[in-house]
């Protein structure tokens, strides 16, 4: 592949796209496809067939359009006009009404705050292009960093470029990037890895699917990109196994970008090789944990070691490795493109950029968000989100998943970004927002998440092995209306424990959905305990027990 | 190889409790613990096996670090200023001996290992008298397939000691783990009977490194299973003579 | 100096932590001038009394008749010192505990029963889902562990529990020991 032949390929297909006529982009994500969006495409394809519109128009599966609760959603690439919830038997009416205002009675509004109010940066090609062919991916300026990256830059250039746009890990921690970057371009050693986390695995979260259903190949040109700056030929890409739809789209996408020559050896003629291998992960929550991750890339247990030595000086097969999140890697291309600074523009002081978010629970409009970093809790529920439905009163949003926390109504006009979210006792994590209303029992939330720390702990350290098993015994225990007063501090004592003894960061945040609630919501956790009763109504308190049997 | 070129560790100093130290800069924290007498409790690690911080019981406080640190596989550093005995690190030792207590179905009346046995000492050591934490008794079971040997998981603590013994030292990886939290085993081979495994070499190591009644060999009766300390031992005779 | 009013119970144990009570021997006789002992299975009593300065009690709490006795024993008791390890944390007793109820009362009167196979449903106290230790039941002042505790080590608790001390155990005595 030549520069020049790249832009072959984009003016090619800018030039199919000037060409006038119709295309219906159906959303072929795995929201969507899970509401039969692709028996709609089939069917849209065939009423093109009947109505003899085959010439001008045409229809293309393309990636998450956001808002999934109203899925299957079909989208019309000249005019702008969406539809939502289409059924097979709507075909017909699409295809006819091409050309004329749109069909009314399936109409989605644009113009209304979830549309408007996000800024896409990582999800700007979601929607738009067809996941499945590079060409399109190309025409939006795909590959178009690592050209620059590889023709006029040098490795340090474009770590510096990554720093300079303050971009922070998205996989939770918030780790700066490039410092990460400069850290594994400095390591010695004599081969390198670069590792893209995907394997996500919080409840209520589908950022990095979605991205890698809907725009594969940015993920690959950000980690060829990171190959390049901190000297690695090698990388590797750990998605779950329980997204099939992202791994096929993945290998599909390297097999694509290995045949035009755009990964692989001597790319764009330089001295420049990377590779790129999909391993996929056997379903532990655990092996979202670097070092754990790392063990699984091994093929050995997905346990995680203790650190030091970070992954960064000695990680896969004790090389240096540079590990980031799938969404940090999506976030690349377009810093090189449009340099560090455009980027470092966005969002806040200590938050650049903006963030994904999986916006789910007790919302109206559930789905896929990019908001910039800094935009309130309240603007993303009330104004993206619509509010609580059914006239409900909001109660908490709980973000990070079984790490983060529950944050009450009173920090609604909180800047959301790394540090204010930690200050108010939860985490920024890969981007799950679970929105609560009045009939969750905050007790019984909290047993939720610790029952899932509890199956996930891998077990290799006493305190989040046992530890967790214990603290969900007494969560159990209070919401049967079982619990003393002293089981409640046999709790709390437990939370230190936990979150100051265990290995990795899958035991040290376990207790944070305890100790959230606890910290805005004792009261519940007290009637529970003192009146044997549950405020919200949902936990099921049986008679009165001897209260130490 | 040229002389000149290996790297010769250099020595540094630090403080252990207040007390000035010096070691060099390839020992870990517990080392140079226990070359001054200061006492660091452990039940996962063991002389001679790559240590794994898993037992946590080794935690220790270190001046500048945000978080407690585990002796046995942390490496010193200049001027490092260590506690190993704080407050907290007192209560945490002691409940996270509790915890292992109350997980699995330890009786140490009828154990094979009574008064041999790392856990039950440590649990007087670190002056456990009860466990406050409500007992989990989960359905355990016994393999005695074995000619020789047999395996209690109500006694286990996932300590891995078998698991690195048998694949670091034997050379065969017959143990290794399976499941997840506190329905973790450990099994031999592809989880089948211990003696029906083909890459088991009956050498025993497994045995003598457990620090509980887990394994122990056939014919004991209870508090009968003492354990040979052989692992110094072939470490040293497997050193490489320079 | 009027004596203390010292009591011992037996739940679920197999009277072992009474047997070495008795171990220490001549020092009983010491004893004997320092406290009355107003309930045992040792001696006479038929209900226990109230205002008692310290209570031995041996063994795990399994059935509900232990339940209803430890429930009296505490109320009516200072100092309760749970003595061995069935009592502190239920031992041989909790053997039984990852079988369930049920499959216990079959092994032993069904399975094992040459005569007469039946679960008794009067006179024999229902078990309680598990043996438990008795301070997952009632509050409990001092631990003594051992299977049995040494009568040495017996001999200092009750020394220094009538000495006006609460005694360091872990230093006496270990789990199993």
């Amino acid at each position: 592949m030549t520069p020049e032949e790249l832009q072959k390929i984009a003016d090619t297909e800018l030039e199919a796209k000037q060409k006038g006529g119709h295309t219906l982009c159906v959303c072929m994500a795995a929201g969507c496809v899970s509401t039969q969006s692709d028996k709609v495409k089939e069917s849209l394809q065939q009423a093109i067939e009947k109505h003899g519109l085959k010439e001008t128009c045409k229809v293309k599966g393309v990636g998450c359009m956001g808002l999934c609760m109203a899925g299957p959603l079909v989208a019309v690439e000249q005019t702008g006009a969406l539809y939502q919830m289409v059924t097979p038997q709507d075909a017909d009416e699409i295809v006819k009404n091409l050309g004329k205002p749109p069909v009314k009675r399936l109409e989605c509004d644009t113009t209304q705050p979830f549309f408007t109010r996000q800024k896409k940066i990582v999800l700007e090609n979601s929607g738009i292009v067809d996941a499945e062919r590079i060409e399109e991916y190309i025409a939006a300026k795909g590959y178009e960093a690592l050209l620059e990256a590889l023709t006029s830059m040098n490795p340090a250039e474009v770590t510096e470029q990554v720093s300079k746009s303050g971009l922070r890990g998205r996989g939770g921690a918030g780790f700066p990037t490039g410092l990460k970057w400069g850290t594994v371009a400095k390591a010695r050693g004599e081969r390198k890895f670069v590792i893209c986390n995907g394997d996500e695995g919080d409840p209520g979260a589908f950022m990095d699917r979605s991205v890698l259903e809907s725009d594969p190949h940015r993920v690959l040109e950000g980690m060829a990109i990171a190959g390049y700056a901190v000297g690695a030929s090698q990388g590797y890409i750990y998605v779950r196994a329980e997204y099939p739809l992202a791994v096929k789209r993945l290998k599909d996408a390297i097999k694509q970008a290995e045949r035009h020559g755009l990964l692989g050896h001597n790319i764009f003629g330089t001295t420049f090789s990377f590779n790129i291998e999909v391993r996929l992960g056997a379903g532990a929550f655990v092996c979202g944990e670097e070092t754990a991750l790392i063990a699984s890339v091994e093929g050995k247990r997905g346990q995680p070691r203790p650190r030091p030595p970070f992954p960064a000086e000695r990680g896969l097969w004790d090389c240096p490795t540079l590990i980031n999140n799938v969404e940090t890697f999506a976030n690349i291309p377009p810093i090189i493109r449009n340099g560090g600074e455009w980027f470092a523009g966005i969002g806040t002081e200590k938050g650049k950029g903006t963030k994904v978010f999986a916006l789910a629970g007790a919302v109206k409009n559930t789905g896929l968000i990019e908001v910039p970093m800094g935009i309130s809790l309240r603007e993303i529920i009330f104004e993206i989100g619509g509010g609580i439905p059914d006239g409900k009163k909001f109660k908490a949003v709980q973000t990070g998943g079984p790490s983060g926390g529950c944050i009450p109504e009173q920090f609604l006009e909180m800047a959301v970004d790394y540090d204010s979210l930690a200050k108010v006792g939860s985490i920024m994590g890969s981007g799950g927002m679970i929105v609560m209303d009045e009939t969750s029992c905050m007790v019984d939330v909290a047993k939720f998440f610790m029952e899932f720390c509890m199956t996930e702990s891998c077990g290799k350290c006493v305190p989040c092995r046992v530890g967790t098993k214990q603290m969900h015994e007494l969560l159990t225990k209070i919401t049967g209306g079982t619990a003393t007063a002293g089981d409640l501090a046999m709790l709390e004592e437990l939370c230190d424990v936990v979150k100051n003894t265990s290995l990795c960061g899958l035991g040290m945040t376990a207790p944070n959905p305890v100790v959230s609630t606890l910290r805005y919501f004792r009261d519940e956790y007290m009637a529970h305990i003192n009146d044997r009763r549950c405020p919200a109504g949902v936990c099921k308190i049986g008679k009165e027990q001897l209260a130490t049997v | 190889m040229n002389p000149s070129a290996q790297k010769v560790p250099s020595v540094k100093t630090l403080q252990i409790n207040g007390k000035d130290v010096s070691a060099r800069e390839d020992q870990t924290l517990l080392d140079v613990a226990r070359e001054n007498g200061v006492f660091i409790p452990t039940l996962c690690n063991l002389d001679g096996l790559t240590p794994i911080g898993a037992c946590r019981l080794c935690l220790v406080e270190v001046k500048g670090a945000r978080r407690l640190l585990p002796a046995c596989i942390t490496q010193i550093q200049d001027n490092m200023e260590v506690f190993t005995e704080t407050e907290t690190l007192v209560k945490y030792r002691k409940m996270i001996l509790e915890l292992l207590f109350a997980e699995r179905n330890h009786v140490c009346s009828v154990c094979v290992s009574n008064g041999h046995c790392e856990l039950q000492a440590m649990a007087q050591k670190l002056g456990l008298d009860h466990i406050r934490y409500p007992y989990l008794y989960p359905k355990l079971a016994v393999d005695a397939s074995h000619d020789r040997f047999a395996v209690d998981h109500n006694r286990c603590i996932l300590c891995q000691r078998c698991v690195r013994v048998c694949d670091e030292i034997e050379g065969a990886h017959t143990w290794d783990v399976q499941g997840r939290g506190t329905a973790s085993l450990v099994i031999t081979d592809l989880n089948q009977p211990w003696g029906t495994s083909e890459s088991c070499t009956s050498c025993g190591k497994c045995v003598q490194v457990c620090p509980t009644g887990t394994l122990f060999e056939k014919g004991r009766a209870s508090g009968e299973m003492t354990k040979r300390e052989f692992l110094p031992y072939l470490t040293l005779m497997r050193e490489e003579r320079v | 100096m009027s004596k203390a009013r010292v009591a011992t119970i037996w739940l679920d144990g197999c009277s072992g932590c009474h047997m070495s009570f008795l171990d220490i021997d001549e020092r009983l006789i010491e004893l004997a001038d320092k406290i009355e002992l107003v309930y045992s299975p040792l001696v006479d009593a038929k209900e226990y009394p109230e205002n008692v300065d310290v209570c031995l009690c041996e063994g795990a709490v399994s059935n509900e008749d232990d339940l209803k006795k430890i429930l009296k024993v505490r109320a009516r008791t200072k100092i309760l010192v749970s003595l061995g390890d069935c009592a502190v944390n239920s031992n041989v007793p909790s053997m039984r505990n990852p079988f369930g109820v049920e499959d216990v009362y079959k092994r032993a009167y069904i399975e094992n029963a040459q005569l007469n196979q039946q679960i008794p449903k009067q006179v024999i106290p229902p078990l309680l889902k598990n043996a438990r230790p008795i301070h997952e039941c009632v509050k409990v002042d001092v631990f003594v562990p051992g299977c049995p505790p040494s009568a040495d080590g017996i001999y200092y608790v009750v020394s220094e529990l009538l000495a006006g001390r609460m005694p360091d155990t872990a230093s006496k005595t270990r789990f199993g020991a």
